[in-house]
């Protein structure tokens, strides 16, 4: 198969002692299904519960147990098929994949190989500057999570906790589309930004919600597609961007040394910073898959497809134009604003009390940053949307400096309060008053003769001038006014 | 159709099954004789046939996502020939 | 107290009501019938406390005039059928002494409807055989010898211990299950009734799978009236069975004793095999006779692809279960060998649990799907399945209400008489009963006469997909015509 020979651009290019090499990556997204129970089983999903509680008899594989499909699972893999504008199958079968492992009680996993349920679709990635990347979705399927093996409690032993398994998965496979870590990266964060609006999948990829397969090879650009490598199970977009710059260096190594790459699984190691062949997984995976002949085919109504679709939620692309064409802000701040859906509906909140790219900054340089600092989701934010849209107001009409503002936002943070009283009790409001404006000027002026004279000659030197003024009236001088008056008092 | 040796070994390697050298030959007679048997099917002309997915006219049925199963280990692990406190217990896994 | 065993079920649950004994002593009865006929190995584990304690439960729904269709039933229960708290192995070593923590739907139901358990009974490992001789428990004897000889018969297979104790008297009915003809076969080579009922009609949650697109539980019973009876008791949806299907259960025992006439009795052609013993051939022609007496019309039909039943039932079956089967890996429940790694620990582990048949099926079933073979294998032998189930669609739409063919090629044979035949050659033990299980639908195996040596001999009624009452009706007709079959007590 030959990919679109479109001329890469050289940024993304890897130099090789023999030339640029072109990466090439796909990706399989494991995605934690957002439900109650697991996927053929009424057991619960739970995280963190005490080893094999969360474990029915189905779900142990005890003899005579049987599969029953959980419809929540089903419409949530339908919801993300719609999130991500693919085509959603009506009828999908199941599979079993069959292969040995002790966290693979049934012996095999039930997977939707043949006749996934929902079918080839698009993620708009942004690359910043105006690029943007469109990444095909192969297919999303719905599939069962294994239970979990822990290898070093016992130098002898393995210790087997079934609490996951059984949990649905999406399997969300794109097309090897992607042509450097950094658009691998920003289509996982997409991806998962996609996700958590619809609410199909946390993301969490710390409690192993969301992780990936990262398929990766290289070749001189235009060339045939390499020989691809599957590094399993990498739970962090970090990771994902390390490993595939590790593994792409390791191919061009072996392919500039005259050698070849074999088709293999490789696990990545954050530590050491490399791949390896997993031992494993050795011998040639033979999973003879067949239809589970315990389940029947799935059929879904178009009419429930329908009803999905209308009870989507405003996606991230829908959300971050109408925040460009309403709101008028930047695209770059409606890509960050609307990263997640908590902070885009926030910055609404802001944004209806005051001026909107006022808020839009505010949110995204204040807000964000120090929640980012302190570890705290904009859910928990301790200055409410209705605060600091108070706050955008009183900046927007003028009644604070913005330096005054950056003030009131830490009182805010701190203490609360009503921003409005805040300024008032406190004595914050910006000086307009030119009377009171023109005296510290004149002051200033008077104190600093041989500037005065600087100035006139070199009319940038202002600033200086409107600095010193602004700190003696303890930043509450309008700055403007300042800056009017101290420009007709040294007549430049 | 008929197996080779290798073919004996891979399967039954396939399938977790261990396979003494000295089986394998007879192994192999017994699995030629019944892919003997079976090759009887390759005479029909099976084109545009559909092949059976269930036995009977229905579709999946669906359970609601509530969770009423489980919050039992001790139920699950009762059986289990190795534990250790609440975990299942096997020869150590390299991955 | 044998004369209480010699009663149906029917007769028996008429006695019980008019307080004539009571269900304590009935079963009192059936434990001691056991115990004198131990050596029939038509059982793997007795639960007498269960048996007496249920049993005396049974007289107090009575006596306060709450009885269940089955109260006080002696009933045997299939070792492939999940038992709370009794262990359950399906005859195979490598379940060791499992002891499910839960009971079968299927048991669970007739236990609702006052069934007693009298104990786990006897079948193939896995229910994979046809004789009963690959259990890991010995073979379970027919009752049934030929004249003037003392050679021990196998009882069929798969649930050659259900056929056995029923014809012993040891159980008033049993449970069994048909996944090839393991309910049929036996119980035609043990003059009882077996029913294997539509695909769907009886939960198979609870029941060790062998393979699941073929798999249905049905009866064994000494009688129509009684299968009859028992079958309403097994049947049901059970929203845990994906498979289960939800339609309402019909009075099954009113169908028996209805009358046949007008009905379309087909007469496939290609069950006219080569080399069919002439006393096959003629029991047929006397059952077709019997049903015209009684008012059918017989019609010849064709199936066509009779022949590509049990070839492809080859390959499904031992697909299915190289796939069911990979759960018991010595991990979480049943034996376990020792081994120096993971991968060694599941090899020993399952050459030594598993017998030799049961590892055959699966290493044929993990070749047939494995990569390169399964189209030509696994999705071939699914489609001509779909022809399989096209040619009974097509008889029954030009208006044919059951087919009547002979239940197996020939009367029960020795314990070890197939020893030195190849596995092949006892798969066609199966050719007549296969079809049904490919094509989804009901067939009710009936003794319909003795052979020359003296065995009992069978026909077979197959039914349109939940038409079971048909066949409990026609069945009838040949019951009545003639006859019922006992063995002599000579254990």
């Amino acid at each position: 198969m030959n990919a679109p020979s479109k001329i890469p651009a050289s940024s993304k290019l890897i130099a090789g002692a023999t030339g640029d090499w072109e990466i090439v990556i796909g990706l399989e997204i494991h995605a934690q299904v957002t439900s109650e129970a697991k996927l053929f089983s009424g057991s619960s999903t739970g995280f963190g519960a005490s080893p094999n509680s969360h474990v029915s008899l189905v779900d142990a594989a005890m003899p005579g147990m049987l599969p029953v499909l959980n419809h929540e699972c089903v419409r949530q893999a339908i919801r993300t098929g719609l999130g991500v504008k693919a085509q959603i199958n009506l009828t999908s079968t199941f599979d079993r994949k069959n292969y040995f492992y002790p966290d693979l009680p049934q012996g095999y996993q039930i997977s939707q190989y043949k006749s996934p349920i929902v079918g080839e679709g698009v993620v708009i990635v942004d690359m910043g500057e105006g690029e943007q990347i469109s990444v095909g979705i192969e297919r999303i399927h719905l599939e069962q999570d294994a239970g979990k093996s822990i290898h070093d409690q016992d130098p002898r032993l393995s210790f087997v906790d079934l609490n996951r398994s059984g949990v649905a998965l999406m399997e969300i496979v794109s097309k090897p589309d992607m042509r450097s870590s950094d658009e691998a990266k920003a289509y996982v964060t997409k991806l998962r930004t996609i996700l958590r609006y619809i609410g199909s999948c946390d993301g969490d990829m710390d409690k192993g919600n969301l992780r990936a397969d990262v398929n990766v090879s290289v070749r001189k650009p235009g060339a045939p597609f390499g020989t691809r490598c599957e590094i399993k199970n990498v739970n962090s977009i970090r990771f994902i961007g390390q490993a595939i710059e590790t593994e792409a260096r390791r191919q061009i190594e072996i392919l500039e040394d005259g050698g070849a790459i074999d088709q293999e699984t490789r696990l990545f190691d954050p530590v050491k910073g490399e791949t390896r062949a997993m031992r494993s997984k050795e011998e040639a995976h033979d999973y003879r898959y067949f239809p589970d002949p315990d389940l029947l085919p799935l059929v879904v109504e178009q009419s429930e497809v329908d009803e999905l679709a209308a009870g989507l939620p405003e996606l991230p692309d829908d959300k971050k134009a109408r925040f460009i064409r309403d709101y008028g802000v930047t695209p770059y701040d409606a890509m960050v604003l609307t990263l997640e859906r908590e902070s885009a509906d926030f910055f609404e909140q802001v944004a209806k009390r005051g001026d909107p790219k006022t808020a839009a900054n505010w949110v995204i340089n204040e807000l964000f940053g120090r929640l980012n600092k302190d570890g705290t989701p904009i859910t928990e934010s301790p200055v409410s949307a209705a605060q600091l849209g108070g706050l955008v107001k009183l900046v927007a009409d003028g009644t604070i400096s913005g330096k005054i503002a950056k003030d009131l936002f830490e009182i805010l943070w701190t203490e609360g309060g009503d921003p409005r009283e805040l300024v008032e009790s406190r004595g914050l409001k910006q000086v307009t008053d030119t009377g009171a404006i023109e005296k510290v000027v004149d002051e200033v002026i008077a104190a600093n003769p041989d500037k005065v004279e600087q100035a006139k000659a070199k009319p940038t030197l202002a600033g200086w001038f409107v600095g010193q003024v602004m700190k003696a009236s303890g930043g509450k001088a309008n700055p403007q006014a300042v800056n009017d008056i101290l420009k007709r008092k040294l007549g430049i | 159709m008929s197996v080779d040796e290798n073919t004996v070994r891979r399967v039954a390697r396939l399938a977790r099954i261990a396979v003494a050298d000295d089986e394998v030959s007879k192994l192999k007679g017994e699995l030629d004789a019944i892919l003997a048997f079976v090759e009887e099917l390759s005479e029909l002309d099976v084109e545009g046939v559909p092949p059976m997915t269930s036995v009977i006219p229905a579709t999946a049925r669906l359970r609601d996502d509530v969770v009423n199963d489980g919050e039992d280990a001790e139920k699950v692990l009762m059986n289990a020939p190795a534990r250790e406190a609440d975990f299942y217990v096997v020869p150590k896994v390299v991955e | 107290m044998t004369e209480l065993c010699d009663l149906t079920f029917a007769e028996a649950r008429k006695a019980l009501a008019a307080k004539e004994f009571s269900a304590v002593e009935l079963n009192k009865a059936y434990l001691e019938a056991m115990e004198a006929a131990r050596g029939l190995n038509a059982y793997v584990l007795e639960t007498p406390e269960i048996a007496l304690e249920r049993a005396a439960e049974s007289d107090a729904r009575i006596a306060r005039g709450e009885a269940g269709a089955l109260e006080g039933l002696p009933l045997g229960v299939k070792d492939l059928y999940c038992t709370e708290g009794v262990r359950t192995t399906a005859c195979s070593k490598i379940l060791g002494d499992f002891t499910p923590p839960y009971e079968s739907h299927v048991t669970s139901l007739m236990r609702s409807a006052g069934a007693v358990m009298l104990g786990k009974l006897n079948n193939d490992e896995f229910a994979m055989g046809s004789s009963n001789e690959t259990s890991a428990f010995g073979t379970p004897v027919n009752p049934w010898r030929r004249k003037g000889s003392d050679a021990k018969l196998v009882a069929g297979g798969s649930s050659g211990g259900s056929s056995a104790a029923v014809a012993a008297r040891i159980c008033l009915g049993a449970t069994a299950t048909d996944t090839g003809g393991s309910i049929r076969q036996p119980a035609a080579f043990t003059g009882t009734v077996g029913v294997k009922p539509t695909y769907g009609r009886c939960s198979r949650w609870g029941i060790v799978a062998f393979a699941s697109s073929l798999d249905q539980a049905g009866p064994i019973a000494r009688d129509v009236r009684d299968a009859a009876i028992l079958m309403g008791s097994m049947a049901g949806y059970d929203k845990r069975d994906s498979t289960s299907v939800d339609t309402p259960v019909p009075d099954y025992e009113a169908a028996v004793g209805r009358s046949v006439k007008g009905l379309r009795i087909g007469v496939p052609k290609e069950y006219r095999v080569d080399g069919m013993p002439a006393e096959i051939e003629k029991l047929w022609s006397q059952g077709a006779e019997q049903l015209k007496a009684a008012g059918a019309e017989i019609v010849e039909v064709s199936l066509p692809h009779t022949k590509y039943a049990l070839p492809a039932y080859y390959i499904v079956a031992p697909a299915e279960a190289s796939s069911n089967l990979a759960r018991y890996d010595g991990v979480r429940y049943g034996a376990r060998v020792a081994g120096r790694d993971i991968t060694e620990m599941y090899e020993n582990t399952r050459a030594a649990g598993f017998g030799s048949e049961v590892r055959r099926r699966i290493m044929i079933g993990a070749y047939v799907l494995s990569a390169g073979y399964y189209d030509a294998y696994y999705v071939r032998a699914q489609k001509v399945r779909t022809l399989i189930k096209q040619d009974f669609e097509t008889v029954f739409a030009a208006g044919v209400d059951a087919i009547l063919t002979p239940a197996t090629p020939s009367a029960a044979f020795g314990v070890g008489e197939m020893a030195n035949a190849s596995p092949v050659e006892m798969y066609l033990n199966d050719v007549f009963t296969v079809t049904v299980n490919m094509a989804g639908l009901p067939g009710v195996s009936v003794p319909a006469g003795l052979s020359a040596e003296g065995l009992p001999l069978a026909l077979q009624l197959i039914g349109r997909p939940f038409d079971e009452e048909t066949l409990f009706a026609t069945a009838a007709v040949i019951e009545d015509a003639n006859g019922r079959f006992t063995a002599d007590r000579w254990w």
